[in-house]
């Protein structure tokens, strides 16, 4: 009945290959904050403020004669892309200066021109106050995110994994930022959605490959730690792979058919997927070395908090 | 693990049956489920704004211009205070560095003068117990015979909150009047009023919850010309107002007018859009109070020949001339008006003035084609990822692979059940939660499965393996959602409309992920297991 095998009881050393792959890792994430900060983020209007327009016609367009158009207007810097069909036009149009009451004049302006040619299918403007206040939300959103996780993988595990999970997770947003400075693809609150959910999904991945660490760890008291990785990695690896799979599927299936609306952010999801299932094996496995864990601390921890129901299961008694 | 005793069957067979019976509603025509049998749910999901069309527009309450209007009316109170027999003598009367400022002349009447404004600190009401011990002003004395009434901060603060929720009724009663279906209108912070509003004309909605709409009507003062008074400085008592920039017939005319209103948005009982008889050009007719009538007839009767000023929001709409007193009560405002602007005007006057002006800070409008291009993608990309995950689990897991398959369908299936449930609002945004959701709820199962594998590896026979397999894959299946949970909820907690509605998806996908994967599989598994008793594992 099965069509497919995932490659199973695989041996591949990956930790033979960590410092070459971490020390790239590393390169990586300083590329990207150096993009993020020299070329910066291309930000949406809900952490600039500005105005943004969708436009449909009813038949094809010529940018360029609307480049024209608007730009006669007045408005400052105005960005016009067409949206997915020729027929619909994306116009984003910056911060119109004299505050909150200035931001209505762009639409204004717009609607007098092709209010009779063309469906408003979708406009929103976001005001300075606001633009600020969102940016801050975004901020704190993904930080608090951080540390509420940390704090829980601290309670779950040891201290070492907490670190080694954050600094994972930290690594994968870093990249995700440099992807978003070097495509330019709009910043905005959705990006910050897709960052929260790069963050949940990569720990998820991580936590499944440290579950296995730590368990093994109890079993294979002296195994030298890169070997009890690698097993742990490989004993993981076809599910590490299966659950990428169809969680790309799924992103991919989004991004093909879901419309022009939501497509930065499965851009953006898919990446995460990527980076945080490649993160999982070659950034937060090798940090407890990294982090010279040691194993005492494990049986240690076990002994003093009873930590979980799955440990009780997983004597050998019980079968 | 593979036990479950039956009041365990019961409970699942129970949670898919609400699942099932929760979704029925979103499954028929809207027309069909006030006709479906009374113990079934109504719920039907919600869609967001995004998906079905309509506007999400926040307000701010326009701080200073509430400040300026009150101090100016503490202004006049002042004046009238002082100028009560007897008489206080008083100089540079004015609004400086906000607040209201006096100088007494005589330094003998200057402990009277501290008295009669003492009066205007207005403490104001709080709760159940009268007085909340807090007035509005804090009177204190200046050098040179100097008093000075200032807002105190608490009394501002109380007054913003008050102008919040009068301001939140006019808006509902004003979205009413034009028959929106299920505006969701509520205070966000401290100031700020959120106005969510599927459908309609973003525009006309706009233009009614965004205009103040005071109308006043004031005496012109035809001593001077209005130009000559822009030059110059109009008469004490009077101020100059114009026409609105964009009047047809006469944009930005000046008119000198009595700054006292001789009427005021609050005298009139009614107003409705009309046509004039002669011109059959659009009016709005109003009709006044038995004291605004009163006082109208005398104010017009006292005026023959004069014109009056009809203003609204400090823009005059126009200055008939008086031609005889207006005693009946009602009358009509004439002005260059199309009939939506008529009718716009009616609605205004009859759901009354806004407190302070709003201004618009967050504009996020969708119109109903977008909306339901984006439930058709969300549907096509939903069904085709379901599709492609259903496909790959049977192709690597085989049965195992049908089963996590079923458990993938009842997955969907909880989750609009409880998105209906709950009332939660679907967007975009939540749709892909959905989609990701399936992409990600196989995880357990696959961590099951393969658990299962390493145990049958160890040398367990199938049913051990597979008992084993459950309960030890526990645990890391509850470390990993527990993980993405947190992230959902501060999602939550970050988000408005449409990343809400993303984060709730993604958090209830989590839940029924757990109860799918973890006990429903199980469940499946256990009855397969005792039917087929099975001698290899088929994952």
């Amino acid at each position: 009945m099965k069509l497919l095998s995932l490659p199973e009881q695989t041996r591949i050393p990956f930790m033979r290959y960590r410092k070459p792959v971490m020390i790239g890792s590393l390169i990586l994430s300083i590329l990207s904050i150096v993009l993020f900060g020299t070329i910066g983020m291309n930000y949406g209007i809900d952490f600039r403020g500005g105005t943004m327009v969708e436009l449909r016609f009813e038949e094809p367009v010529d940018i360029a004669e609307m480049r024209s158009e608007i730009g006669s207007l007045n408005l400052g810097d105005v960005q016009i892309v067409e949206f997915g069909d020729p027929t619909d036009v994306m116009i984003r149009i910056e911060e119109q200066p004299g505050g909150e009451e200035a931001q209505q004049r762009g639409v204004i302006m717009l609607r007098e021109i092709y209010g009779e040619t063309a469906d408003f299918r979708r406009v929103e403007v976001v005001g300075p106050r606001v633009s600020g206040e969102l940016a801050q939300a975004g901020a704190i959103a993904v930080v608090g995110a951080l540390l509420a996780i940390m704090a829980y993988i601290w309670l779950r595990f040891e201290w070492h994994f907490a670190v080694g999970a954050v600094v994972t997770t930290a690594h994968d947003v870093i990249l995700t930022i440099g992807l978003f400075s070097i495509t330019q693809i709009e910043f905005n609150l959705t990006s910050i959605a897709a960052v929260l959910t790069i963050v949940g999904y990569s720990l998820n991945d991580t936590v499944v490959v440290y579950d296995r660490v730590r368990e093994n760890l109890r079993r294979y008291k002296r195994l030298p730690m890169p070997d009890l990785i690698d097993l742990s990695i490989n004993q993981m690896l076809s599910r590490t792979l299966m659950t990428s799979i169809t969680t790309l599927l799924a992103l991919i299936a989004l991004f093909v058919f879901g419309g022009e609306v939501i497509r930065s952010f499965t851009f953006a999801m898919i990446w995460g997927v990527l980076v945080g299932t490649f993160s999982s094996i070659f950034i937060a496995a090798p940090l407890l070395i990294t982090l010279n864990m040691r194993r005492g601390a494990v049986a240690g921890n076990d002994e003093e908090g009873g930590d979980e129901a799955s440990e009780d299961a997983s004597e050998p008694a019980k079968a | 693990m593979l036990h479950f005793a039956r009041w365990q069957s019961t409970a699942i067979v129970l949670v898919i049956i609400v699942g099932i019976f929760a979704v029925i509603p979103n499954l028929v025509p809207t027309s069909w489920v006030s006709g479906l049998p009374s113990w079934l749910p109504k719920e039907r999901i919600v869609l967001g704004l995004d998906l079905q069309g309509g506007a999400y527009l926040l307000y701010e309450v326009d701080r200073q211009d509430y400040i300026d209007k009150r101090l100016r009316s503490l202004t006049s109170d002042v004046r009238q205070s002082l100028r009560t027999e007897p008489r206080i003598g008083y100089t540079g009367l004015g609004v400086i560095d906000g607040g209201v400022q006096v100088r007494v002349r005589d330094a003998t009447q200057f402990d009277q003068a501290r008295q009669r404004l003492s009066e205007l600190t207005n403490p104001l009401a709080g709760g159940l117990f009268g007085s909340s011990g807090v007035e509005e002003f804090a009177l204190s004395e200046g050098s040179n015979n100097t008093l000075r009434l200032t807002f105190t901060e608490e009394g501002l603060a109380q007054r913003i909150r008050s102008i919040v929720d009068q301001s939140i009724e006019v808006v509902r009663r004003r979205i009413d009047e034009l028959g929106t279906t299920e505006p969701n209108i509520q205070r966000q912070g401290e100031d700020r009023i959120l106005v969510e509003a599927p459908g309609g004309n973003p525009e006309q909605l706009k233009a009614l919850v965004g205009t103040t709409a005071q109308l006043t009507f004031h005496i012109v003062d035809t001593s001077i010309s209005g130009e000559e008074a822009m030059r110059t400085r109009p008469p004490a008592g009077t101020m100059v107002l114009t026409t609105s920039e964009d009047d047809p017939v006469e944009p930005l005319r000046p008119y000198v007018v009595e700054e006292q209103p001789l009427l005021t948005g609050e005298d009139l009982v009614d107003a409705q859009p009309s046509f004039q008889q002669q011109t059959n050009e659009p009016v709005v007719t109003f009709r006044l109070t038995t004291g605004g009538a009163r006082k109208f007839g005398q104010v017009t009767s006292q005026n023959v020949g004069r014109p009056f000023a009809i203003v609204l929001d400090d823009e005059v709409i126009s200055a008939p001339v008086i031609r005889e007193p207006i005693t009946g009560g009602s009358g009509q405002i004439s002005g260059s008006f199309t009939v939506q602007s008529a009718n716009d005007l009616a609605i205004l006057l009859r759901a009354g003035a806004l407190p302070a002006a709003l201004t618009l800070v967050e504009e996020r409008t969708v119109g109903p084609g977008l909306g339901a291009d984006s439930i058709a993608a969300g549907e096509i990309a939903a069904i085709v990822a379901a599709v492609l995950v259903a496909g790959s689990m049977i192709a690597v897991y085989g049965l195992f692979g049908v089963f996590a398959n079923i458990a993938l369908v009842l997955n969907v299936v909880l989750i609009l059940g409880l998105l209906s449930l709950l009332g939660a609002t679907l967007t975009l945004p939540g749709i892909a939660g959905i989609v990701l959701t399936m992409g990600m709820a196989v995880d357990a199962n696959v961590l099951i499965y393969e658990r299962i594998k390493d145990e049958a590896r160890a040398g367990r026979t199938p049913i051990l393996a597979i008992d084993a397999g459950f309960s030890r894959a526990l645990g890391t299946i509850l470390d990993a959602n527990i993980t993405t949970l947190i992230a959902a909820v501060i999602l939550f907690q970050l988000g408005s409309g449409p990343i809400r509605g993303f984060a709730v998806t993604l958090a209830i996908g989590i839940l029924t992920t757990v109860f799918t994967a973890f006990v429903f599989t199980r469940w499946m598994v256990a009855i397969w297991v005792r039917k087929r008793r099975p001698t290899t594992i088929p994952v």
